[in-house]
């Protein structure tokens, strides 16, 4: 144990080289399948590259224009899937902010069986996209399914508009409710009650707290479940590939199931990755844009409740703004 | 507070979203059992007429669907993939929690910028590497590539963070060296968090289907996603038989679930609100 030196501040120990031993496995992984594919996938976005030809000729930038160019092969497909992914994104997000915080409030009351409430409305998320996919196209069978029975509906939910996004929506919706209620519920927990009680005093109804207690103490996760769940719709594949199929005639195929159907499946890498780059960067402004806008808000707010409070217990810790759980949210 | 739990709202509204929650999947499990004529009856019914094992015979004898395979394959992938996530994760993550050195805040500045890039820009990319190892169409392709996302380092970075400086002075103090003490005093410390890492893991794993999809490619290869919806064009609307495909695909993570759900719903929250 002689190689062992005493290393100052907050006593760690070792040579030099143990953080770099420890990190290194990580490391590893991170450089070969983040790091590397990161700018390998730039670098085919700038080449014609079919993977089944050796010859992959570099044409700069190219594959971008087409996208702009009404005559180009590739854009009548790539703008449908950016379109469908757009129509998908506005007509889920409201419902998925929304419902998941009624739920909230709900299992937010002390009654028996709270937690097992909780842990029942959140199981369908730990179901894979396929499961739900192949039980839900089943249940909504325009001849024999659940749901026209239930109903007593005649409605081809699956094969016609706009049916087939109503499906898409409400389907993702009871898939992914329970995740965001979860969240929202951590939210809730850590408003500190005094604040209810301060609200009392000042004489606020139950709408009045949720008002000025609930919804502005819930901002840093609003923000958390509004940029998670626009950045998860707009990844939506799995639904549409399972239910409609991406029908009727491509009214559902969404832009990545267009982009890794051109790349993976008919092997079109080049014009494929220009795809990908350009739908990450539009998705990387929404998401900057929904910071931004959330933020002011939310400094804004709690100036007002600071005032309101007139005092400086209670106040909230400013916190940072929140990271994705990335494994968790990947094929939403 | 009691007065919410005699609202008798309360429970009716309980009573209905559990319907809206469970009921699906319990037809799913109930439409197994099924006849095909019962399942494609006129009239819809909850009940079976008649319950048979038909569709799992069907399944389990399938030589173009062998379901039994993708279930192990599933099974060989996940587990692997989550010790692979729980070993690297932990390591990285004790470090950038715990350690100084050079280049740290940089290199944790990177790591976490990439949580926020969407997945499918690595996917074409990873494909070439893969096919670059060898590895495309083998389980390799399912168990490594994804254990290079950030979340576990920084899920464990945030646990370390969160534990008190005297248990490595002290360890330091009987004269444990930085291996050690990760291994004999952190780690066991750190049960709860490895456990949920490991089970978030294994179910993101289990029930990935879009990589898998255009990574496996031969029926005996096939994980159970990619697997089921290859079932579901195989038997279009023989319903009994995709319902048990889908029963087999989800016992085995709503069983997990049951006995771990405390430490999902946990990870799942802290995602939230102590990033």
């Amino acid at each position: 144990m002689a190689r062992r030196t005493s290393a100052g501040a907050g006593g760690r120990a070792g040579s030099p080289l143990t953080p770099y031993l420890f990190l290194a496995p990580y490391l590893v992984l991170f450089v070969t399948f983040v790091a590397i594919p990161a700018v390998l996938g730039l670098w085919i976005s700038l080449h014609n590259w079919d993977y089944m030809l050796d010859n992959r000729p570099f044409v700069g930038l190219q594959n971008y224009a087409a996208l702009f160019d009404e005559t180009s092969v590739y854009y009548p497909d790539f703008w449908n899937g950016m379109k469908n992914t757009l129509i998908f994104t506005v007509a889920s997000v409201p419902f998925l902010v929304v419902l998941p915080l009624l739920l909230a409030l709900l299992l937010h009351q002390r009654f028996p069986g709270r937690t097992f409430f909780r842990a029942m409305f959140f199981a369908p998320y730990v179901l894979g996209v396929a499961v739900i996919g192949l039980m839900w196209r089943y249940l909504l069978d325009s001849n024999f399914g659940m749901v026209n029975d239930i109903l007593g509906t005649e409605i081809a939910w699956t094969t016609s508009q706009p049916w087939a996004w109503v499906s898409l929506v409400f389907v993702t919706v009871w898939w992914t409710l329970g995740f965001n209620a979860i969240i929202y519920l951590a939210g809730l927990g850590d408003i500190p009650t005094e604040q209810y009680e301060a609200a009392a005093l000042d004489g606020a109804g139950w709408w009045g707290k949720f008002v000025n207690v609930t919804l502005p103490g819930l901002r840093p996760v609003l923000v958390f479940i509004m940029v998670t769940t626009i950045l998860a719709s707009a990844n939506m594949f799995g639904q549409s590939y399972l239910i409609t199929q991406g029908g009727p005639t491509n009214s559902t195929e969404t832009a990545i199931m267009e982009i890794l159907d051109l790349g993976l499946s008919r092997y079109q890498m080049g014009a494929a990755a220009a795809e990908s780059y350009l739908l990450a960067l539009f998705l990387g402004v929404v998401s900057i844009v929904n910071f931004w806008l959330m933020r002011d808000k939310d400094a804004a707010a709690q100036n007002k409740l600071l005032k309101q409070q007139r005092k400086g217990t209670g106040t909230r810790r400013p916190d940072d703004v929140p990271a994705t759980p990335a494994s968790l949210e990947v094929s939403r | 507070m009691t007065k919410v739990a005699r609202n008798p709202l309360l429970w009716v509204l309980l009573l209905l979203l559990s319907l809206i929650f469970m009921g699906p999947l319990v037809v799913m499990g109930l439409t197994a059992l099924k006849t095909p004529g019962d399942a494609q009856a006129a009239d819809w019914s909850f009940w079976p007429s008649e319950f048979t094992a038909r569709a799992f015979e069907l399944l389990f004898s399938s030589p173009d669907n062998p379901i039994l395979r993708w279930f192990l394959n599933s099974l060989i992938a996940a587990s692997a993939h989550s010790v692979l996530v729980v070993i690297t994760a932990s390591l990285a993550g004790y470090a950038l929690a715990r350690m100084d050195f050079r280049g740290k805040n940089i290199m944790f500045a990177i790591i976490i910028s990439t949580m926020f890039v969407p997945g499918f820009i690595f996917m074409m990319p990873n494909f070439l590497m893969l096919d670059r190892f060898g590895w495309l169409d083998t389980l390799l392709a399912i168990v490594v590539p994804g254990a290079a996302g950030a979340f576990g380092v920084f899920f464990m970075r945030q646990f370390f963070l969160s534990l008190p400086k005297e248990f490595e002075e002290s360890a330091r103090i009987d004269g444990a060296g930085p291996f050690t003490t990760f291994f004999r005093i952190m780690l066991p410390n750190a049960t709860p968090a490895l456990v949920t890492l490991l089970v978030l893991s294994f179910l993101a794993n289990w029930n990935d289907f879009i990589w898998p999809l255009y990574v496996l490619f031969n029926d005996a290869n096939l994980t159970l996603q990619p697997g089921l919806s290859k079932l579901q064009g195989a038997y279009t609307i023989d319903y009994p038989v995709i319902m048990a495909g889908a029963v087999i695909a989800s016992l085995p993570v709503l069983i997990l679930y049951t006995f771990v759900q405390r430490f999902v719903i946990e990870g799942v929250a802290s995602s939230g609100v102590k990033g």
